[in-house]
């Protein structure tokens, strides 16, 4: 049986930052592949560059050195103008404090990306719809994000992650916000996700048992990525 | 639909701050539109004069007169059409405050001149047949209750003594822009009486007003009338009515930059008003625009969020102001009609004022959106987290 191709290929990527005179290099020669319907978890302690590979993959953010290429993009070689266009169509993110749109109710947030589709309103409206009931906020779409709980606005923002359909998801500390009962949900929401729609997700985080939940743990630390400690082999 | 919702949620998330900012935008607009509108008024004798029209007066100063015997010499130069004569009077009626303008004229070549001064058949009639009969405008009339076939009295100050008048009619400007203060009289009424008098002020004309068959030609008859007498003891300056108007403005154009700066430093002010409001606005909102950016909406939809709360913010106040401008003006211009006679909003005013509302909302939203434009998002989320 033949492998598939990872859905992500990362090579000899660099990664540092200016801070006055000092340059302070934060990923280093990071090689890593991820297929297509893993459930990856980054780890590792603050400062260690996690969320700027994540950034990296998800193509807010521009690597020194190395390439990554997604699917059959390389990323890096896209212009600011390509890169916003196949972010709205690649890239489902999640955030840990939510990042909804206050002044909008739950399914116009959702319907934000929608925007940027060729989607009547009215196909607009259904699909953020049908995105609120796939994360159980059916009977919420009215409500303001500041008239829902932490794990409802989170569902939210995962609903808004997931409604154009994107090749993979990214969270940064999705759990980080909420409370364990809340964050539990979410971690099923995730794998749900992950197990029956096919969602690749990408996941950093400090939490160890929310790493548990996905299929790959993978470590960083003072920018380097240390071995593979997964559960499931790519 | 989606994105105007947005604009306006976004403008009035705010509240206090915005409805603060829009009266700001009214209040200025409101300023700047009367300002303008007093400019308008005080070039409201230059507008409503018209190029067939020219006026010939003494080459030294207004204040000497011409011979009365120009009329003949005048009316025979190739081009002209109609000759009318008038003098100023400055009478004044029962106090030096109620001021307005009067003159003694020549009743039926001024009328012919002046087709703008509408009177009914009947008033024409009166007035052209009664040698002390007046005609008045209706603004003038109101304002002291005349009413047709009423006596008023003007004491006379270039001309001395008590003059009575009979009201015979009272005329209405045919457009908007048509002075309607001004008070005229017989020519002949006043020089009969200083015959008597003061002979030696008698036949003496103040102005001649002269209609010319061809606007084009107006320079060259222009100056045809002025060679006709120069080396005369009175010789004379002839021009158009526009650029005799414009010398009366000229003498008070201080005034007039004065107020045309003051109506440009208040938008200037309103201006820095609405960036304060749109730089707070944005910068509490950086963390949106950078998850706008995050999920694929390019710079320029953001710049056209920012430019559009811009746009809304200073164009509801622009609204609000435009409609508090009419009733301002009414009540400026009737406490000012003594010395603004001709004063309105005119459309050109109202254009002014939108035209100023979209400048400072673009202005304003300048600076905002280059730094939401050229925010990295990485650099962006860090902030928000």
């Amino acid at each position: 049986m033949s492998v598939p191709p990872p859905l992500v290929k990362i090579r000899d990527v660099s990664k540092s930052y200016r801070r006055g005179s000092q340059i302070l290099p934060v990923l280093q020669h990071i090689v890593l592949d991820i297929a297509e319907g893993a459930f990856l978890a980054l780890m590792g302690p603050s400062g260690s560059g996690k969320t700027t590979l994540l950034n990296l993959i998800a193509g807010i953010d521009r690597a020194d050195s190395g390439s990554i290429t997604v699917g059959d993009v390389d990323i890096m070689s896209l212009s600011e103008t390509d890169l916003a266009a196949w972010r709205s169509s690649s890239i489902g993110f999640i955030f840990q404090f939510y990042n909804l749109i206050p002044v909008l109710n739950a399914r116009e947030n959702v319907e934000l990306p929608l925007l940027l589709t060729g989607l009547s309103r009215k196909e607009r409206r259904e699909h953020a719809e049908t995105a609120l009931q796939v994360v159980n906020l059916a009977d919420r779409m009215d409500h303001y994000p500041s008239e829902l709980s932490g794990g409802q606005q989170q569902r939210v923002a995962i609903a808004r992650a997931v409604v154009t359909d994107p090749l993979m998801l990214v969270a940064d500390e999705p759990t980080g916000d909420l409370d364990r009962a809340s964050a539990k949900d979410i971690l099923d929401l995730m794998c749900r996700l992950n197990t029956e729609l096919g969602k690749t997700i990408i996941m950093v985080t400090h939490d160890p048992r929310a790493a548990e939940r996905a299929h790959i743990i993978r470590d960083l630390d003072k920018g380097v990525l240390n071995d593979v400690s997964g559960q499931t082999p790519l | 639909m989606f994105l105007a919702k947005l604009l306006f949620k976004n403008a009035f998330r705010h509240k206090l701050r915005t409805a603060l900012t829009v009266l700001g935008v009214a209040v200025a607009v409101l300023a700047f539109g009367l300002l303008r509108t007093v400019v308008s008024a005080w070039y409201s004798g230059v507008e409503a004069s018209s190029a067939s029209r020219l006026v010939t007066r003494n080459a030294i100063s207004l204040v000497f007169m011409l011979p009365a015997s120009y009329r003949e010499k005048i009316r025979q130069i190739e081009g002209v059409k109609t000759v009318s004569w008038g003098n100023w009077f400055g009478g004044i009626y029962i106090d030096e405050k109620n001021f307005f303008p009067n003159f003694a004229v020549d009743p039926k070549t001024y009328l012919e001149l002046y087709p703008e001064y509408l009177l009914s058949l009947e008033e024409k009639t009166a007035f052209l047949h009664d040698r002390k009969g007046c005609m008045v405008g209706r603004l003038t009339a109101r304002k002291y209750g005349w009413k047709q076939g009423d006596t008023v009295t003007l004491k006379g100050t270039i001309f001395p003594g008590n003059w009575e008048f009979v009201v015979d009619g009272i005329y209405r400007g045919r457009d908007r822009g048509t002075d309607e203060s001004q008070f005229f009289f017989h020519w002949e009424y006043l020089n009969e009486s200083m015959k008597k008098t003061a002979p030696e002020r008698a036949e003496q004309i103040g102005f001649f007003i002269l209609g010319i068959k061809n606007p084009d030609r107006a320079a060259e008859v222009a100056a045809a009338v002025d060679r006709s007498f120069k080396n005369s003891i009175s010789e004379t300056i002839t021009e158009t009515e526009k650029a005799f108007q414009m010398g009366f403005v000229s003498m008070t154009e201080a005034i007039v930059i004065a107020v045309q700066l003051v109506s440009f430093v208040v938008i200037i002010i309103i201006m820095a008003v609405v960036a304060n409001t749109m730089a707070m606005s944005v910068r509490e909102r950086t963390g949106e625009y950078v998850v706008f950016k995050t999920l694929g909406f390019g710079s320029y939809h953001l710049a056209g969020l920012i430019f559009g709360e811009s746009f809304v913010i200073c164009l509801t106040g622009c609204a609000v102001g435009i409609l508090g401008t009419f009733p301002a003006a009414k009540a400026f211009g009737d406490a000012m009609s003594t010395f603004l006679p001709v004063f309105f909003v005119s459309p050109r005013t109202v254009y002014l004022d939108v035209l100023a509302s979209v400048a400072v909302a673009t202005i304003a939203a300048l600076i905002p959106a280059f730094r939401v434009m050229h925010i990295g998002i990485a650099q962006g989320l860090r902030k928000v987290v």
